[in-house]
């Protein structure tokens, strides 16, 4: 269904968006003042926050990226010197992980993978679940809002104490399930303890996102599959989960993110330093803490790296659409609201 | 489930279609307020029944209140410090992403798109990439434990944050807001300080709370930068509470603080709550 609206929409916006080009430069000369006190005024209001993030991003950024090829202060194993500033080990630090001193970056690579893999699999399962059902419900809708956005405003570590409460050896979850399992000691129980726990706080977030695409979604579509026999399932399949990919994906991306430097939650729920529960964030930071700042800011420059390359994969693979405003790629599938978005990007096109 | 509609179904499956969700409904509340709810019960009791399994409190104590207030556990200053360094980092954001987020909603420049996603993309960096150098760097200059070692590393995320909710709340005000401004006479900042700034109120008020809230719930960066009770935040200042005995982990009083902690933000996300889902959802789903 959605399929046979799109390509006329298609071709409008894409006729617009090919258009936009020469009608800009028929008006240049007309506005070229305009334009030119635009650019200068875009300028000046820019640069504060630009020149804020160059210095509390980028130039830590750089700082570590240096700081990565020193080793730590102290004995220097080979000459017996003991050295009162940093040597210069040039990429030591990296190529130390794939020997013996490597098991435990490993050990924290993979614990940062499952964790993202699984927790953002049963936030998405469960979010996506919630939201059909809060877009059923007409009444109440605001108390479920309400209540859903709890979990969302609970400081994580908050929650984490909650949790580490809740999964106590005497605590409600064994009363509940009737079994004794120490849950916060290490093992894999403990890596179930810190999904539980994040699932919990961030499921309702993707619901929340998922639930604001579901309500764009006009009803005419529901109505024609309906008229040509499509089952709920196959409703689901062809034209919500379609509809409200957009949505869903950007949550999906901003979750992995987020996923990727867990810390609070593994740190207090189980500890510092336990291997079944240590992600990559809590190797560096345990390693800064140590006075160890060469290999901290190498694993933290890989864990840079590998969150980059998941985000580039969430925009160059799915077509994940971020800002929005003239996304080319993903948002023409938008279905109803398509027209409008255009007709708002040609007025800032000509404006 | 048979593929009935809401406008024309037979009555008996519609009954049970509403019940079903209603079911539903109940269902995803109790999961997300359930453990919020224990948090409150198990404050609530006494320090000789906290591993009570009960629904309610047997006997309902502030006991655990008390003793968070214990001068001894320095509560109280850890939350002056969280509302101190959320409070300061939120207002620089916004000052910084209000003029920001008007450019991006409004002007044409070049590089804009290149700039909006080097924000937005700001905002998705693991903090432990800069809490690391930082750290070094912060020892050096003798910023630890101080409010601005906090302050300046939670810019990164809150900057991007605040940018990036500010402006699509710009760019749905309709341009001819400012136009009709400047046409009567006024300059481009003129129009900006006198037509959008008040009505954009509501949308910098909600980027406000969101970016508050971030910054409240912040621990990493709170946990390395301070080694001092004195200057902890309330996040880092709880998971570190000590009870009577070294081996006994004081639940009771943690699960109050943690209440004493969420409340406000309870409190804001319920009056709040359309504004803010409007906020989280604006970039989601336009």
């Amino acid at each position: 269904m959605a399929d046979t609206k799109t390509p006329p929409e298609a071709v409008v916006d894409h006729a617009a968006g090919d258009s936009s080009g020469p009608v800009r430069s028929r008006r240049t000369a007309k506005q070229a003042r305009a334009t030119a006190s635009s650019g200068r005024m875009a300028a000046l209001l820019v640069s504060p926050t630009l020149l804020v993030l160059t210095i509390v991003v980028l130039y830590p950024t750089l700082m570590a990226l240096n700081e990565s090829l020193y080793g730590a202060k102290g004995l220097d194993p080979e000459t017996g010197f003991i050295s009162v500033t940093e040597p210069f080990v040039g990429l030591k630090n990296y190529a130390d992980i794939f020997g013996e001193a490597g098991e435990r970056f490993w050990n924290a690579f993979w614990n940062t993978t499952f964790f993202t893999v699984v927790t953002v699999a049963l936030e998405t399962v469960i979010g996506v679940t919630m939201a059909l059902i809060m877009h059923k419900a007409f009444r109440g809708r605001a108390l479920v809002r309400a209540g859903i956005l709890i979990p969302w405003a609970v400081p994580t570590a908050i929650s984490a104490l909650l949790w580490r409460w809740i999964f106590n050896s005497d605590g409600i979850a064994n009363a509940l399930i009737g079994h004794q399992i120490l849950w916060t000691t290490e093992g894999f129980h403990a890596k179930v303890a810190v999904i539980v726990a994040e699932v919990w706080k961030t499921a309702p977030f993707i619901g929340l996102l998922v639930l604001a695409g579901l309500q764009v979604i006009s009803k005419e579509v529901y109505e024609a599959a309906r008229l040509d026999g499509a089952s709920a399932v196959r409703q689901f399949w062809h034209i919500t989960l379609p509809l409200v990919k957009p949505a869903l994906l950007v949550a999906m991306l901003f979750r992995c993110m987020d996923a990727l430097r867990m810390f609070d939650l593994p740190y207090i729920l189980v500890g510092a330093q336990k291997t079944s529960v240590e992600t990559l964030s809590m190797l560096a930071q345990n390693e800064a803490s140590n006075v160890r700042f060469g290999p901290a800011s190498a694993y933290s420059v890989l864990l840079f790296l590998y969150v980059f390359l998941i985000a580039l994969a969430f925009v160059r693979l799915l077509g994940a659409d971020l800002i929005g405003d003239a996304g080319e790629g993903t948002r023409k599938r938008k279905g109803g609201r398509r027209p409008r978005v255009s007709a708002a990007r040609r007025a800032e096109v000509t404006a | 489930m048979t593929p009935s509609a809401p406008s024309a179904p037979s009555a008996p499956s519609a009954k049970w279609r509403s019940a079903l969700v209603y079911a539903g409904v109940a269902a995803v509340v109790a999961y997300c307020l359930a453990p919020f709810y224990w948090m409150l019960v198990s404050s609530l009791r006494r320090t000789s029944d906290i591993f009570d399994t009960s629904l309610f409190p047997t006997t309902v104590s502030f006991e655990n209140y008390r003793s968070v207030f214990d001068p001894e556990q320095g509560f109280g200053r850890a939350l002056l410090n969280s509302l101190i360094v959320a409070g300061i980092t939120t207002a620089l954001a916004l000052l910084l992403a209000t003029f920001t987020a008007y450019a991006m909603a409004r002007l044409e420049f070049r590089f804009k798109r290149l700039v909006l996603t080097l924000i937005i993309a700001t905002s998705m960096f693991p903090v432990v990439s800069i809490v690391v150098p930082l750290l070094k760097l912060f020892t050096d200059i003798g910023w630890i434990n101080t409010y601005q070692s906090m302050i300046v590393p939670s810019m990164s995320f809150a900057l991007p944050l605040a940018v990036w909710n500010l402006t699509t709340f710009f760019r749905q005000m309709p341009d001819e807001l400012e136009h009709a401004a400047m046409v009567d006479g006024c300059t481009r900042g003129q129009a900006f300080r006198k037509v959008i700034i008040p009505l954009a109120a509501p949308g910098i008020f909600t980027t406000a709370i969101i970016t508050f809230i971030a910054a409240w719930n912040e621990f990493l960066i709170a946990l390395s930068m301070t080694n001092k009770p004195g200057m902890q935040t309330a996040p880092v200042a709880i998971s570190k509470f000590t009870g009577s005995t070294t081996f006994e982990t004081p639940f009771g009083s943690q699960m109050a603080a943690g209440v004493l902690v969420t409340i406000p933000l309870v409190v804001m996300v319920l009056i709040f709550q359309r504004r803010i889902v409007a906020g989280l959802t604006a970039g989601a789903a336009k």
